[in-house]
């Protein structure tokens, strides 16, 4: 091992480069072919052309679900992650540091079993609703659609989302909190006009995260949620496994990554905007 | 004055539970539902409980003990690769001269930066043409490589946390460069990629997507095994899986802040 010369290290990550480039790179560049290829192996939107006409509802219906949910997550990751900062009351504080966390290290398909039963019309929601005589039996419903899958994925994200923003709001500096404080500003005023905007960046990036992960999970639509309108991920699975469609699942594909990629350009034109620092 | 103050408690208190019951609850029905022997509506709790389905689960010629096998198997073997791969990848990227260092940083990133699912599919395309569907390497090559984003960045941070000193005086006193790596460097990191090591048994253990493409039908791991059950409709076998799964995830973050160190922590993507 000779550490001085540049070619020792690029020697050393040359395997881990390799197996990026033949497992991530090369499949990648190939879903984008394949999408532009029609049947007969010539250059076409034909795939796109049938995504759109057999899958348009579902893709504003992905869309929608997270946007929705990515919606919720910031708002109830702002809330704990806000009371754990400003908070004043201890035994609050210190039972929703102990709570909160819990559904992070909780795999997706665990909490897709989990929310399969819990949200059911005989499940521990609509039970305990009905207990607390707040509901009557036969109004029960059903959560297991499009609410389903919000639900889960709000569960399973805000931790992450959370963390990173708690992270973020204990560095800041005490001394200007304190003095709006001081002056009078409550504590809704001080979280979103003092404390958010300061940790905005690391909120964007939780967010963008989020986005990517709910836009690649095959579990929660297909354990939550019934099959008709369904997520893209659960549409690129059925083109594969039914009919072997390599190009339309392909074109699913490309339309989802362009749906992170919207994501990830309002992040980097709003961190260009607050003076480029992403 | 009295009673705001106690409205105000009763209100924390009211918050308090109603978020104790969004995070427990879905769990809770899990736990039911692995004890329950019979359960329909409308009743609000099983009808009758019992460890007949444990019993099931854990005979040791029943599916769920090979599927156990595995997974773990499975787990093992993607770590042996991850780590092998990204130590000396941490190593240069940490210490040595790199050219284009933070380009190749963001290579292993990229992963992270677009639905997985696509990519998964298209793998399982590839390796249908060179036999690896359906084979315990076809997973553990496509489980490693997800892997590698987060085993290279965290083994990058405990390489840079590690006090350059402590090699200089190694050095000094006469150790070859190998010596002070194997002796000194790699001790002091050896936490940090323990730390990345446990994470990458978890991802693998509890990854659904890549093995629903790439290892089916052939290769049934425990997560596979509880879709399989629980879209069947058995929610008992489904709920013991997913129980088996939640333990290791809850050891790991009752010892993580153990092994992850803040000093890697403020390390990583530096």
């Amino acid at each position: 091992m000779r550490p001085r010369t540049p070619s020792a290290g690029l020697l050393l990550v040359t395997p881990a480069l390799l197996m990026v480039a033949a497992l991530f790179v090369y499949p990648f560049a190939l879903s984008i072919t394949s999408a532009l290829t029609a049947a007969d192996g010539f250059p076409s939107i034909a795939n796109f052309s049938k995504a759109f006409e057999l899958y348009s509802g579902d893709i504003v219906f992905s869309v929608l679900i997270v946007a929705s949910s990515t919606a919720l997550i910031a708002l109830t990751a702002i809330a704990i992650a806000g009371a754990l900062t400003l908070g004043e009351t201890r035994w609050l504080v210190a039972a929703l540091a102990a709570l909160y966390r819990w559904p992070l290290f909780i795999p997706f398909i665990v909490a897709a079993q989990c929310m399969r039963t819990f949200l059911a019309k005989n499940g521990l929601l609509n039970n305990s609703i009905v207990s607390l005589g707040i509901l009557d039996p036969a109004m029960t419903q059903s959560f297991l659609d499009w609410r389903g899958i919000v639900i889960t994925f709000v569960w399973k994200q805000t931790p992450f989302v959370a963390l990173l923003l708690a992270g973020a709001m204990a560095s800041l500096d005490r001394a200007t909190i304190e003095a709006a404080r001081n002056m009078g500003a409550g504590r809704g005023r001080l979280l979103f006009e003092i404390v958010v905007p300061q940790v905005l960046p690391t909120l964007m990036v939780g967010l963008v995260l989020s986005i990517v992960t709910m836009l690649s999970v095959l579990s929660v639509p297909m354990m939550v949620a019934g099959s008709q309108p369904t997520m893209l991920t659960v549409d690129m699975a059925f083109r594969i496994n039914a009919y072997g469609d390599y190009g339309v699942a392909n074109a699913l594909g490309v339309i989802s990554y362009l749906i992170t990629a919207g994501a990830a350009w309002l992040y980097l034109r709003h961190s260009l905007r607050e003076g480029g620092r992403p | 004055m009295i009673v705001a103050r106690l409205f105000s408690l009763v209100a924390k208190a009211g918050l308090l539970a109603l978020l104790a019951f969004a995070l427990i609850g879905p769990l809770a029905n899990l736990v039911l539902w692995s004890i329950a022997e019979r359960w329909y509506a409308p009743h609000k709790l099983p009808v009758s409980y019992g460890l007949r389905y444990w019993e099931i689960v854990f005979r040791p010629t029943g599916d769920a003990m090979g599927s156990l096998v595995t997974s773990v198997g499975i787990a093992v073997a993607v770590v042996v690769v991850a780590v092998a791969v990204s130590v000396p990848a941490g190593y240069a990227l940490a210490r040595l001269k790199l050219p284009f260092r933070a380009v190749i940083m963001i290579a292993f990133l990229l992963p992270q930066a677009f639905p997985s699912i696509v990519i998964y599919m298209n793998v399982a395309r590839v390796f249908y043409g060179l036999g690896l569907a359906g084979t315990i390497t076809g997973v553990v090559l496509v489980h490693s490589a997800h892997a590698l984003v987060y085993s290279v960045w965290i083994t990058t941070a405990a390489f840079a946390a590690v006090d350059r000193d402590l090699e200089l005086a190694a050095r000094n006193m006469g150790a070859s460069p190998w010596r002070s790596f194997w002796t000194v460097t790699l001790p002091l990191a050896t936490p940090g990629i323990m730390a990345s090591a446990i994470f990458v048994f978890l991802e693998s253990l509890d990854e659904f997507t890549g093995t629903f493409f790439v290892g089916v039908p052939q290769v049934t791991t425990l997560p596979l095994l509880l879709y399989n059950a629980s879209m069947g409709g058995n929610y008992q076998i489904a709920s013991i899986t997913a129980l088996i799964l939640l333990v290791p995830s809850v050891l790991f973050m009752l010892v993580i802040e153990r092994f992850l160190h803040a000093d890697v922590l403020a390390k990583v993507g530096r």
